[in-house]
């Protein structure tokens, strides 16, 4: 067979193919701009709402030995980081239910960009959108509070944020399957995955105070582990080498869960094409 | 080498609990080069699994689906690249333009923007689509410039095999004539084979090379519109297409139309 486009090697009109990915989701953002601005204000109220429960634990009674600005810039961060990692699961996991809604689900899954593209694309944008969003909350909430943050390390923060990304994009991807196997009920269970490892990963407080069941499911979830490591940079300027612990599992989800979720994902195509599933209504 | 064979294709799909139906029943079809190739048939028949089963969306249960050559099943992304698709639903992001949409397209089958916007002027320009208005969202398009929108999606990409899914249905009768006009130019003017699958009988005959007629999962004939017309010729009488299909399936044109998928 004669290829009909330019003789252009495989990897670049895979690259090609990422950018359109996040080129077209940014056109989406735009044109959407108006439930932006609520998602963005409702984050914001969230994150500082929370924020306030740790002004609010000083005039309870027996809460004066409490270290309030502790608290709270523990609470923030919680609220920060949930909000960027749950958005990089949501985008995820929400790429075929998205498609599906908008109608286009079939021209996207009969063109030649392969699925990991398709993935890479709508994690890339998922990243740098969180990211955005976040520094912009981040801002806002540093209006209000006085935070304690004086022996932050941003750098180790980073780092551990950047590969728990990594991380929540191979687990968004196990997720994101769902709605291939069952295009009813599907979506229904991300957002069940989602509101779980809310509860279990500590993200207002510490994975502790949990039952022991729960403790033990908080150890397979990365939003554990990154909310660990932060904090211990954030609040205590830990260094990068001090955050192993957190680091290492983080590393190991995220080679584990990426070719996992693509694995899956293939058999849930595979699976959605034998059965007549991959189709735009649901 | 031909553009498209299909060799005893069989694919059966669960209704319900111990329901099953024959969505293709040992279907063989081939379109050489070049060639365009009209499939007939009421909502139902099939026709709309078939063009799935080759745009790689949907895999048999048995048979072979050869494109240019290269076995599309087990190599999907290999015939993905070589080919293109235009079905009933405009399948569009709403909220994007025209333009949008077009360079996104484009995108996934390795164009760039600087030679995506190239080629996107010209097109559109030779369907009659205003290029100014590429620019507003698709949902503000009528539904007959949005189809041209996406022949002209389909034609970005130089597909050598396009597969038209009833692409004029629910239009206008001017949008009609001019998405059919469209489609006689990319016929006249690119190298590309098409499969259209349609109600229009008129369409049919005057697009096509060979018309098929397609009831419950079966090709029942597949030949020039002359010949199956003088096969089911009766009393020295030569009957036009709607009369063959209507001999051949026991449907009417409208009975056709108006059937459940």
């Amino acid at each position: 067979m004669q290829p009909a486009l330019s003789r252009r090697p495989r990897w670049m009109t895979e690259l090609i193919a990422v950018w359109g990915y996040v080129q077209r989701n940014y056109y989406l953002t735009r044109r959407y701009w108006m439930w932006e601005l609520v998602w963005l204000v409702y984050t914001l109220m969230n994150a500082l709402a929370i924020t306030f429960i740790g002004a609010g634990v000083e005039t309870l009674e027996g809460g004066g030995g409490i270290d309030t600005a502790r608290l709270m810039t523990f609470l923030l961060i919680g609220a920060l980081i949930w909000s960027y990692l749950s958005m990089i699961f949501d985008v995820i996991s929400e790429t075929v239910s998205w498609e599906r809604w908008e109608g286009t689900m079939e021209y996207t899954f009969m063109s030649p960009a392969s699925r990991a593209t398709h993935l890479l694309g709508m994690g890339v944008y998922a990243i740098v959108y969180g990211i955005l969003r976040t520094a912009v909350v981040l801002g806002v909430a540093m209006l209000f509070f006085d935070l304690e943050l004086s022996n932050a390390n941003y750098l180790s923060a980073l780092v551990v944020l950047a590969i728990c990304s990594v991380s929540l994009v191979g687990f968004g991807i196990v997720a994101a399957v769902m709605p291939l196997l069952s295009p009813e009920k599907g979506q229904q269970v991300t957002y069940i995955i989602s509101a779980i490892l809310l509860l279990i990963s500590g993200v207002y407080y510490d994975v502790s105070v949990l039952p022991g069941w729960m403790q033990w499911m908080a150890q397979f979830s990365p939003v554990t582990y990154a909310l660990d490591g932060i904090r211990s940079a954030l609040l205590d300027g830990a260094p990068l080498g001090s955050l192993r612990d957190a680091i290492w599992p983080l590393l190991l989800m995220g080679a584990v869960f990426v070719p996992l979720g693509l694995w899956v994902f293939h058999l849930g195509e595979r699976y959605a094409k034998r059965t007549g599933k991959l189709k735009r209504s649901g | 080498m031909n553009a498209l064979e299909l060799r005893n294709v069989r694919k059966r799909f669960k209704k319900r609990r111990g329901v099953w139906v024959d969505a293709l029943d040992d279907i063989s079809l081939t379109i050489r080069r070049g060639e365009v190739v009209g499939i007939l048939g009421p909502n139902g028949s099939g026709k709309s699994t078939l063009v799935r089963v080759i745009s790689t969306l949907v895999i048999p249960d048995s048979g072979e689906v050869h494109v240019f050559g290269v076995d599309a099943v087990a190599h999907p992304k290999v015939v993905q690249r070589n080919m293109n698709r235009v079905s009933v639903e405009a399948s569009f992001f709403k909220k994007l333009s025209a333009l949008e949409n077009l360079l996104y397209g484009a995108k996934l089958y390795g164009v760039t923007d600087r030679e995506a916007r190239e080629r996107i002027r010209e097109i559109l320009e030779h369907i009659g689509f205003d290029y100014k208005r590429a620019q507003e969202p698709m949902e503000h398009l009528s539904r007959g410039m949005q189809q041209k929108v996406a022949l002209a999606r389909a034609l970005l990409t130089s597909p050598m095999l396009m597969l038209l899914d009833e692409p004029t249905t629910g239009l206008d009768p001017r949008s009609k004539r001019e998405v059919q006009a469209f489609i006689r130019r990319i016929r006249e003017r690119h190298d590309a084979s098409i499969l259209l699958c349609t109600h229009d009988m008129r369409e049919a005959e005057e697009l096509c090379d060979r018309v098929g007629i397609m009831v419950d999962g079966r090709i029942l004939a597949l030949d020039e519109p002359r010949a199956l017309k003088e096969r089911y010729a009766a009393d020295g009488r030569i009957p036009d297409l709607e009369e063959v299909f209507m001999a051949a399936t026991g449907y009417s044109v409208e009975e056709a139309a108006a059937e459940e998928e």
